[in-house]
């Protein structure tokens, strides 16, 4: 019994570590006063603020676009690298995954750095770099979720197809991709996660008036904190807290 | 299932591009763009918006926090900018490098409005009156909190170096600004280059720190820290402070007897400029009456647009922490320019002094 | 489709890696290894060891293992209830668990910046409690909490996932065998979970030991870390040679750290299976 109750004390204590700080901008983020400490009343007008505010508004969309243009083209580019991998043989696999865990080993910054002195060499920081820079830390992630899948495939089946006279596409669509499906949907989802969470690659890599949130957050931050940011962190976490629902409700029913 | 994984990643796809399609239309409307770097929280943004409406030129616009980042970020060549805003020093480095473009004051019509008092002024960096255009100018001083503060402590530098004052100054997070009250304080100049005078200055601002006086280093951030109460006594730029002080009325500003830093931001137009005409038509833009008006505004800093004084009232044109008086001139230097292996001691005694 | 067919939808990806990940990396070799003019030199390597870079190197390190410790002592016991709870929507409870960790990085050190400052959230509730102030803000302590507060689900996740890993069985049949449950924690549950703590130290570590916004924006200034001279090399010193050097420094003890933390999750996977 008193183990229960530690136990149930100590869950309480970690969540409300873990949402007060979420509490305390979401109350804010409705609070009509510049100031942090005074409560001035119920307002909306942060919320307004944030959807006509230039800057967020902007780093908004560049972040959507980065994310999803770097998730789906990492995901063609690691699904299509880990079935050649499979194919090779052990030595050319080792040097090929050697060569991917760096940007996986990497600190966030000893990357950012590397790719932004190659992108100064030869072309002008701007979106492009920004995008190329998520590509390249997000294909691994995809590399790895879709390998173990492709190892765990029964080679006999495919062949079999292909005895069948199927096409050896047809083949690799009705047999192989159903099975790393999974794996390839994981993969998109870590380079999504990845991407929208990326601050200090994204940093060194962008050019000149172009923000994600992360690093339009940071300049902001450095210039005093403004209430519009509490609305922003608002609909953020709801969005995410929706988002994920909807995607953790489907395993759970096929689970249980 | 499967379904739903598709629709999922087709809906988040078509948000993406729709998002891509939003801001895309806006941008690509005519080929031409204009690269801008200036100080953050520096320009009233819808005078951007405007400008953008007015000509068809697209502003990417970056901000940056102290004049040696700009330094870097200009000399990294990474980003090809079309014009800059600085302060007079690195104006004048740049100058002396041979790195900014002569410019052409016969195409801005609205370069009259400029006050001739002022361009006077800026020939202590542009000698030729080639090279710049004035934005705005000011002082560095020291904002304080009158509930806490009386004013004759803050009326001479030596409060910043008093142990009462725990964890209620702050510095500025800028290696000059920072430099210049120890120097001062110490009896040298503002614009120092022996090496041991500013390693006393330094060990004056570490014995700062090491007595646990200062309570942050801050840029942008100042006047925020400020107006919430957060410390007593900021090491400040005079607009910084103006914005602060409309805020919260228990604040004020002093420029300490010992004399101080005036300083004097302008825009100039560097050599990787690609569209001068452009980069002219901006700072046309910004030197017309209502715009600067606007940008005055927003920023608070002395205009040496003579119209935007003409327009301020008695009030205004006596806050210290806007215009500052001829008196506070007179006892101000501006900063010289600093070769590169003098900006090479000043870093280092700068990352020292953060380390320590 | 051929073995060596499929072998070239590799290609597109060697392309890639050769271009955007050991060029880089080799550029940064490249820098590391020479001043100014382009000569051979080992000279920013070893500016590790003047005064600045030293300290800042040893308080990077200090705080980085102080934050993974916290992080490793917060998460254990946390996955361990999670997992041990006997309700119908664990999922849910786990769930509400990682939620918070979606948020952008950025808003969630802003949250801490708003809760910590002199006249920030927490101070007000204890001057209003009559409580004396705390002052954590532009200290180490705030960079640290920030820290773990950005970090705590990297350490979270994987020892939760290994734990989720050990069969109920196992456990049953320990128990029926007379261990009792210290017995059992220390022979079934934590060897099993090694490997999870392994992966969440790495995880904490390497970015907590490298991570420069972070001390920049809780920090004050007061907070100078290697990731901060680094950044600072690169944005405002003009220094692309010693930043470099710097990077590389930083990269080898990333490298050396893991393969030490590797060799001691042999050993545990080792003994965990005898």
């Amino acid at each position: 019994m008193l183990k229960k109750f530690v136990s149930r004390f100590y869950l309480f204590l970690m969540f409300a570590f873990l949402y007060l700080p979420i509490i305390v901008l979401i109350i804010l983020s409705f609070n009509d006063s510049r100031t942090r400490v005074k409560w001035g009343g119920f307002t909306f007008r942060w919320y307004s603020g944030c959807f006509q505010d230039e800057k967020i508004m902007s780093a908004f969309a560049t972040t959507l676009q980065i994310t999803f243009l770097s998730a789906i083209i990492s995901t063609l580019i690691g699904t299509l690298a880990a079935i050649g991998i499979a194919a090779m043989k052990k030595k050319a696999q080792t040097i090929y995954l050697g060569a991917t865990n760096i940007p996986l080993l990497n600190a966030d910054i000893v990357t950012g750095i590397s790719m932004m002195l190659l992108f100064v060499k030869f072309m002008d920081l701007g979106f492009v770099t920004v995008l190329v820079a998520h590509i390249t830390f997000s294909i691994p992630y995809v590399i790895l979720n879709v390998l173990p899948k492709l190892k765990q495939l029964n080679p006999s089946t495919y062949e079999a197809a292909l005895d069948l006279g199927a096409s050896p596409l047809y083949a690799f669509f009705k047999v192989t991709w159903p099975e790393i499906l999974p794996g390839v949907f994981s993969g998109f989802m870590m380079a999504v996660t990845m991407s929208l969470d990326d601050f200090s690659i994204t940093y060194f890599t962008k050019g000149a008036g172009i923000n994600t949130l992360s690093t339009m957050l940071y300049t902001e931050l450095r210039k005093g904190i403004k209430p519009e940011l509490y609305a922003l962190s608002t609909i953020l976490f709801f969005a995410v807290l929706i988002l994920l629902l909807i995607g953790n409700i489907r395993p759970a029913k096929t689970s249980k | 299932m499967k379904k739903k994984i598709l629709s999922l990643t087709l809906i988040m796809a078509l948000t993406a591009s729709l998002c891509a399609c939003g801001s895309g239309s806006s941008a690509k409307k005519d080929g031409q763009t204009l690269t801008v770097l200036n100080y953050g929280k520096y320009i009233d943004e819808s005078v951007i918006k405007d400008f953008e409406k007015e000509t068809g030129i697209t502003v990417h616009y970056e901000e940056y926090e102290s004049p040696e980042e700009m330094y870097t970020k200009y000399k990294a060549g990474s980003i090809d900018y079309d014009v800059i805003c600085s302060s007079e020093y690195m104006v004048e480095k740049l100058i002396n490098e041979g790195e900014v473009l002569e410019m052409d004051y016969e195409s801005m019509d609205n370069y009259k409005n400029l006050d001739t008092s002022i361009l006077d002024m800026a020939a202590s960096y542009d000698k030729d009156h080639c090279y710049s255009v004035p934005y705005f100018y000011g002082t560095l001083g020291l904002l304080y909190n009158t509930n806490e503060i009386s004013p004759d402590i803050v009326s001479s530098w030596d409060c910043l170096w008093d142990p009462t004052y725990e964890d209620e100054i702050i510095m500025e997070n800028s290696v000059r600004d920072t430099f210049s009250p120890a120097l001062i304080s110490l009896g040298y100049s503002i614009n120092e280059t022996d090496e041991s005078h500013l390693k006393e200055a330094l060990a004056l601002l570490k014995k700062q720190k090491d007595d646990k006086i200062v309570y942050g280093y801050y840029v942008d951030e100042t006047a925020d820290a400020m107006i919430a109460e957060e410390a007593n006594i900021a090491l400040c730029y005079s607009g910084e402070a103006a914005l602060a002080m409309d805020e919260n009325e228990n604040l004020a500003y002093s420029v300490p007897e010992e004399g101080s830093n005036l300083w004097i931001d302008s825009w100039f137009i560097p050599k990787s400029c690609s569209n001068q005409k452009a980069a002219l038509q901006f700072l046309n833009y910004l030197c017309k009456d209502d715009v600067a008006q606007k940008n005055f505004e927003y920023v608070e800093y002395a205009s040496p647009i003579t119209s935007v004084v003409e327009n301020q009232d008695a009030e205004v044109l006596q806050n210290e922490a806007i215009n500052p008086s001829s008196d506070t001139i007179s006892r101000c230097t501006l900063f010289t320019a600093l070769d590169d292996e003098q900006s090479a001691v000043y870093t280092k005694l700068w990352q020292e002094l953060l380390s320590n | 489709m051929s073995k060596l067919k499929k072998q070239l939808l590799a290609g597109p990806y060697c392309i890639w890696m050769i271009g955007f990940i050991v060029l880089p990396t080799i550029m940064i070799l490249y820098y590391a290894f020479t001043n100014s003019d382009g000569g051979f030199t080992l000279e920013y390597i070893a500016s590790i060891a003047n005064e600045t870079n030293r300290k800042a190197m040893g308080l990077s390190l200090k705080l980085g293992i102080i934050c993974t410790i916290i992080c490793l002592v917060l998460s254990y016991p946390l996955a361990l209830i999670l997992n041990n709870m006997q309700i119908k929507n664990q999922g849910l409870v786990v769930f509400i668990f990682m939620l918070p960790m979606w948020m952008n990085f950025m808003l969630r050190i802003l949250a801490w910046k708003l809760l910590l400052s002199k006249n920030g959230v927490i101070n007000s509730i204890l001057t209003s409690l009559g409580l004396s102030r705390i002052s954590i803000i532009n200290t180490p302590a705030a960079v640290v909490l920030g820290m773990v507060y950005d970090f705590l689900p990297f350490m979270l996740l994987p020892i939760y996932n290994s734990m989720t890993r050990i069969r109920k069985d196992w456990i049953d049949a320990a128990r029926d065998l007379g261990a009792n449950n210290i017995t059992i924690f220390f022979k079934i549950i934590l060897p099993l979970t090694v490997s999870g703590i392994i992966s969440g130290i790495v995880m904490v570590f390497v970015p907590s030991l490298t991570s420069f916004a972070i001390s920049q924006v809780l920090g004050g200034g007061h907070v100078l870390l290697i990731g901060n001279v680094i950044e600072q090399d690169f944005m405002q010193g003009m220094q692309w040679n010693a930043g470099s050097g710097l990077s590389f420094v930083l990269m080898i003890f990333v490298l050396v750290s893991m393969a030490l933390v590797n060799a001691f999750d042999k050993e545990g996977e080792g003994t965990a299976l005898c």
